[in-house]
């Protein structure tokens, strides 16, 4: 089985730490994975994102066009991509940034207020981790607590702080209901 | 089994490099293969190495020859406007019969072009890095442990012929991320260095390392001589891989990032009955002609696919001595195909068959 997801929006909400995350969890899983970033002139800011697959066989081409899984950060991506999700796939945005929904009756759409809810909880820069969470709920792809172990496994010992706000992050994120 | 790492292609040529003993880095930056000077950066110091960013393309390919002479094992990187750069120095480097590795991560071109991936540099690659006679070891990876386990045998490959090796993958390869194995890198005997010029120490007579050769009938033998070297290469080290050729009506023929698109559009032509396969060239030069022109028997029709105008149609159509029909498709200027567009290819091929 193959699962092709798309992660989307702009520079600097750690759509390809996002993507890595799910990359790093497929491998030490031992699934076939690889992560394509798109990538331009600029250093920081303008358009992100990035092409995952997680596979049980060898992956061909490793540019995602046609979604199973949809992450949508920001309105731009959004409106870019929410057309291209393959039927029965699923649609993830942050609906606090994009202010209108997918009226596609061919997938599974869901919102969730993931930059809100950061910010509400003292943790900006961090609704990539809530929608991971968010993500592993929908999805299943990943057992909750293998992957957060994976993730705090890669965080530098001299970032430690960051441990506490990353595992309250995606524990928001998964236990968000609609 | 060893624990994979997950690593971009660039970082994972360069851990590949310092894991072979390359112990100098000359390089200059660009797009999209940065991640290469930055990662021996970092690492070089720690290995007891030199990692320098030098003022041009054209200084660190020179340090290089300078490295090489005195028997360092040795890496310089740059992308396509940056490798063009080098050529002057590349063909000194192969008149002087030393070996080094040079990695192009191609982007668009020509001229300053664009930063995306491309396979533009083909030409370029397997038949003039430089002038004169002259070839070097042209290695087409098609993913990051490729780019790993490639530049493994790159640096042995250039030390067992003495001549450089080059690593061709493109900016999608550069900047993918995938699982790599360390452990399967090349571990193959080469030669001894008693060449080099690294001091005599007063025990032996002095080397000498120069391309200038004046006097033509000693000019024409040394370029002979390279040749019959050159015949044992693509003798002895061809490589490429077959995939699903035994029953195909179609092949196609793709290096790099390419021949995975094409696998993706093979699996779906397969599924809707064509009989389509994938034949990969992983050495560019020496090209596989045996092996691709073994196929011409078997197959009707050849497609080359390539991120160029079709570079390699005519080495293919040289391979099968022309006995079947030969067309090509392909993107360029940084845009790659999506498999559903190498598959309405196939099919419309297959149509005409």
């Amino acid at each position: 089985m193959t699962t092709n997801i798309l992660l989307a929006g702009f520079g600097g909400q750690g759509i390809l730490f996002a993507g890595k995350a799910i990359a790093k969890m497929a491998m030490d899983s031992d699934l076939q994975v690889s992560w394509l970033p798109s990538y331009g002139p600029e250093m920081r800011g303008g358009a992100a994102n990035c092409s995952v697959i997680v596979s049980d066989e060898e992956i061909g081409s490793p540019v995602v066009v046609t979604p199973d899984i949809l992450i949508a950060l920001n309105l731009p991506s959004f409106d870019k991509f929410e057309p291209k999700v393959i039927a029965g796939g699923k649609l993830i945005y942050d609906c606090s940034l994009i202010d209108r929904t997918s009226d596609r009756a061919d997938i599974e759409v869901y919102g969730i207020p993931a930059t809100a809810m950061a910010s509400d909880a003292g943790l900006t820069g961090m609704a990539n981790v809530i929608v991971l969470g968010y993500l592993l709920k929908i999805t299943g792809l990943f057992e909750y607590d293998a992957f957060l172990e994976h993730m705090l496994a890669g965080i530098p010992p001299t970032k430690a702080a960051l441990i506490e706000k990353n595992k309250k992050a995606l524990e928001m994120g998964y236990n968000y209901a609609k | 089994m060893a624990k994979k790492v997950l690593m971009k292609g660039n970082e994972a040529i360069a851990e590949a490099a310092i894991k072979s003993g390359c112990l100098h880095f000359f390089g200059y930056p660009i797009t999209p293969q940065t991640e290469i000077s930055e990662y021996m950066a970092k690492r070089m110091p720690k290995v007891g190495g030199l990692c320098l960013q030098a003022e041009s393309e054209i200084s660190a390919i020179n340090m290089i020859m300078g490295a090489a002479a005195a028997g360092s094992r040795c890496l310089t990187s740059s992308s396509s406007p940056g490798i063009s750069l080098k050529s002057e120095g590349i063909s000194y480097i192969v008149g002087c019969d030393l070996p080094c590795v040079i990695v192009n991560v191609q982007r668009g071109g020509p001229g300053l072009g664009g930063i995306q991936p491309s396979q533009q540099d083909y030409y370029q690659a397997t038949k003039a890095n430089g002038h004169g006679d002259e070839h070097v070891l042209v290695l087409a990876p098609s993913s990051v442990q490729e780019m790993a386990q490639l530049t493994s045998e790159a640096f042995d490959l250039a030390d067992i012929y003495r001549m450089p090796a080059m690593i061709l993958a493109d900016g999608a390869l550069g900047q993918m991320m995938e699982p790599v194995d360390f452990d399967v890198m090349s571990k193959r005997d080469v030669p001894e260095k008693t060449w080099a010029t690294n001091g005599t120490e007063g025990k032996r007579k002095k080397n000498i390392i120069n391309s200038l050769l004046i006097d033509p009938v000693e000019l024409e033998n040394s370029v002979i001589a390279r040749f019959k070297k050159y015949d044992e290469i693509a003798e002895k080290e061809v490589k490429y891989e077959e995939y699903k050729c035994d029953d195909a009506d179609i092949v196609i023929v793709a290096y790099g990032i390419t021949s995975r698109i094409c696998k993706t559009a093979i699996a779906a032509a397969r599924a809707k009955g064509i009989k389509v396969g994938l034949f990969r060239p992983i050495t560019l030069w020496p090209y596989p002609k045996k092996q691709l022109g073994a196929l011409a028997d078997k197959a009707k029709h050849f497609l080359v696919c390539e991120l160029n105008m079709g570079q390699m149609v005519d080495d293919v159509k040289v391979a099968t001595e022309c006995k079947k029909p030969v067309s090509f498709f392909g993107r360029t200027g940084g845009m790659i195909p999506s498999p559903d567009e190498v598959l309405a290819e196939i099919e419309k091929l297959a149509a005409t068959l």
